[in-house]
């Protein structure tokens, strides 16, 4: 049996006298789009923070290819290649594209220019953000310099997720990328999601939509009061059947 | 027929808000010229050498300050303790010199220190308690002033007292029969750098995005914390700078001196374009700001105009200002 790339077994978190995640485990195989589903408050939120590093669990273990990490900041997670796409996206509005691609990871100038003056790679980034969009086949974008404010929601999905696709190394997470889409951004945002997969990176997927789950999935973690439920075949099962297992109607198979 | 006149009007005016939203500085840069030439036509005596000094003496100390409130409220904070850091650090680089007889260059470097230490303050305060910049700024404002009365006694330092570098920033050189202080050339100066590091270096970037969405710099792997507290730091080591072109501009160091500098230099902040909501706006608009409200101040006075109504005329163009810029955000795609 291959060993997950991504695991995590018996997450905790609280918050007060909220418990968000009563033991949760999860594990991702590689090349796999795993999707999390569950109802309002069964902790895929918490979940997906604690393996992003945005938040620190309270127990449990986290492991990367079969080794423990420990996560206590986003930029953490990152440098171990494990790229997020939020679901506030996480871009800042008043930067251009490729200002947002490279935030937080700018290039800088070669020689005394980057060295001494600090100065950035401007044409570098745009040239690199440009190769990144084309390679998605994000072709609605025109110019990487144009701010982030003055794209479209889907256009800005596009964005985060090209950001995560650039940079990502292990796995790439994203959190309910076509919540706030119209059917055809969804659609393109759901060829994004297969193409980042045919790259060869895992992707796990939080969303509501189950049509969108069960079209992109390989498999479908359930996740319940804080717990995984079931993990599903999207093949085998039904949507109705996925549904009434996260809301508690039905038990899981077998 | 009009409702063809209404569409282009409408075009036009959207092309225009397109073209602010994209250059915040514009919009203040046209009000600075517009209003040279109205106050140049309304008085002679405006653009004369020695009012051109004056008016540009008058800016140094407000503009100095306004350099380090820009990268604060660029955060989407606002300092309102920068003139009390700025008054504290004068006397601490005057009293220090004149009773210790310690010589120029290490009393202005312990100013430096001071003012970074106090910006320091803000910054731990705004980022550890996580409390709101304008109730820790408020209280530090106190604070600052209290010390500064507690160490000068409340008496004001001569410069006959100080080393002569301490009043270097008041000192002139002559252009074209206009009288310059190398205060004003160091506000140029800081005004440039800081320009350049705001839009060259990723710090620069990352105040911007900071101001912008703090939660999603955060996300980004962004330092945010860091962000905050170099920029408060710095910001105090720059009205540490604002008391060095003070002491030159009084030729004394005051502990009453820039009681209301606080707010002129968020007034020039705003008048130039820079988002009080923060991550948007650029120090040159500062500059900018700093300079019309001395023009407006200057050239009413010329014009024979009460000093009530040049403070109404500031007034005016700040609720304008903010105006402006509360239209500039709503810019569609």
């Amino acid at each position: 049996m291959t060993t997950p790339i991504l695991q995590a077994t018996g997450l905790v978190k609280r918050y007060g006298k909220v418990t968000a995640l009563a033991g949760s485990d999860l594990e991702l195989m590689p090349g796999e789009i795993l999707a999390v589903i569950g109802d309002n408050g069964a902790g895929k939120s918490s979940l997906i923070k604690a393996l992003s590093g945005a938040v620190v669990p309270d127990e449990g273990e986290v492991l990367l290819d079969g080794e423990p990490v420990s996560f206590s900041t986003p930029l953490d997670a990152r440098k171990a290649g494990i790229e997020t796409v939020h679901q506030s996206l996480a871009v800042s509005p008043s930067l251009d594209i490729a200002a947002n691609l490279f935030l937080g990871r700018e290039l800088r100038r070669k020689g005394v220019l980057g060295s001494v003056f600090r100065m950035l790679d401007r044409a570098g980034m745009r040239e690199e953000a440009r190769r990144q969009l084309d390679a998605l086949g994000i072709m609605t974008i025109q110019n990487p310099g144009q701010a982030v404010e003055t794209l479209s929601g889907g256009q800005r999905q596009a964005v985060a997720v090209a950001r995560a696709a650039a940079f990502g190394s292990r796995v790439v997470i994203m959190d309910e990328p076509t919540a706030a889409l119209g059917v055809r951004e969804s659609r393109a945002v759901l060829d994004l999601i297969l193409q980042v997969r045919d790259r060869g990176l895992p992707v796990i997927l939080i969303s509501h939509n189950m049509p969108h789950v069960f079209e992109v999935a390989d498999r479908i973690h359930i996740q319940r009061l804080g717990r995984r439920k079931a993990v599903v075949d999207p093949k085998s099962v039904s949507m109705s059947d996925a549904v009434a297992i996260m809301t508690g109607a039905m038990e899981p198979p077998d | 027929m009009t409702a063809v006149v209404e569409q282009r009007d409408r075009s036009l005016l959207t092309r225009v808000q397109h073209v602010l939203h994209a250059q915040a500085t514009i919009g203040p840069a046209v009000v600075l010229l517009v209003s040279v030439v109205v106050f140049a036509l309304l008085s002679e005596r405006f653009l004369t050498p020695g009012n051109i000094s004056l008016i540009l003496q008058q800016v140094a100390v407000v503009g100095t300050l306004a350099v380090g409130q820009t990268i604060v409220i660029l955060t989407a904070g606002i300092d309102l303790s920068c003139g009390a850091i700025m008054v504290l650090t004068s006397i601490v680089m005057a009293k220090v010199a004149s009773e210790t007889g310690l010589p120029g260059l290490p009393a202005l470097l312990l100013g430096f220190l001071v003012g970074t230490v106090c910006g320091l303050l803000n910054g731990l305060l705004v980022t550890r308690l996580k409390l709101p910049p304008f109730i820790v700024t408020l209280g530090t404002l106190n604070v600052f002033f209290a010390l500064n009365l507690w160490y000068s006694g409340s008496a004001t330092i001569r410069g006959s007292d100080m080393p002569s570098l301490l009043l270097w920033t008041g000192q002139t050189f002559t252009v074209g029969g206009t009288r310059i202080t190398y205060g004003s050339i160091l506000l140029v100066l800081l005004v440039a750098a800081m320009a350049f590091v705001l839009k060259n270096t990723a710090w620069g970037r990352h105040v911007y995005s900071t101001g912008d969405d703090l939660e999603a710099s955060r996300l980004s792997g962004i330092r945010t914390a860091r962000v905050l507290l170099s920029v408060y730091a710095t910001a105090g080591l720059i009205y540490a700078v604002a008391a060095w072109t003070l002491i030159g501009r009084i030729a004394s160091a005051s502990p009453q001196a820039g009681q209301t500098d606080n707010l002129d230099s968020i007034t020039a902040v705003v008048i130039g374009g820079t988002s009080l909501f923060g991550g948007r706006g650029a120090v040159v608009g500062s500059l900018i700001g700093a300079l019309i409200v001395g023009v407006f101040r200057n050239g009413l006075a010329l014009a024979g105009v009460d000093v009530l109504w040049q403070t109404m005329a500031v007034g005016v163009l700040i609720i304008v200002a903010v105006s402006l810029d509360q239209w500039i955000r709503k810019v569609k795609a």
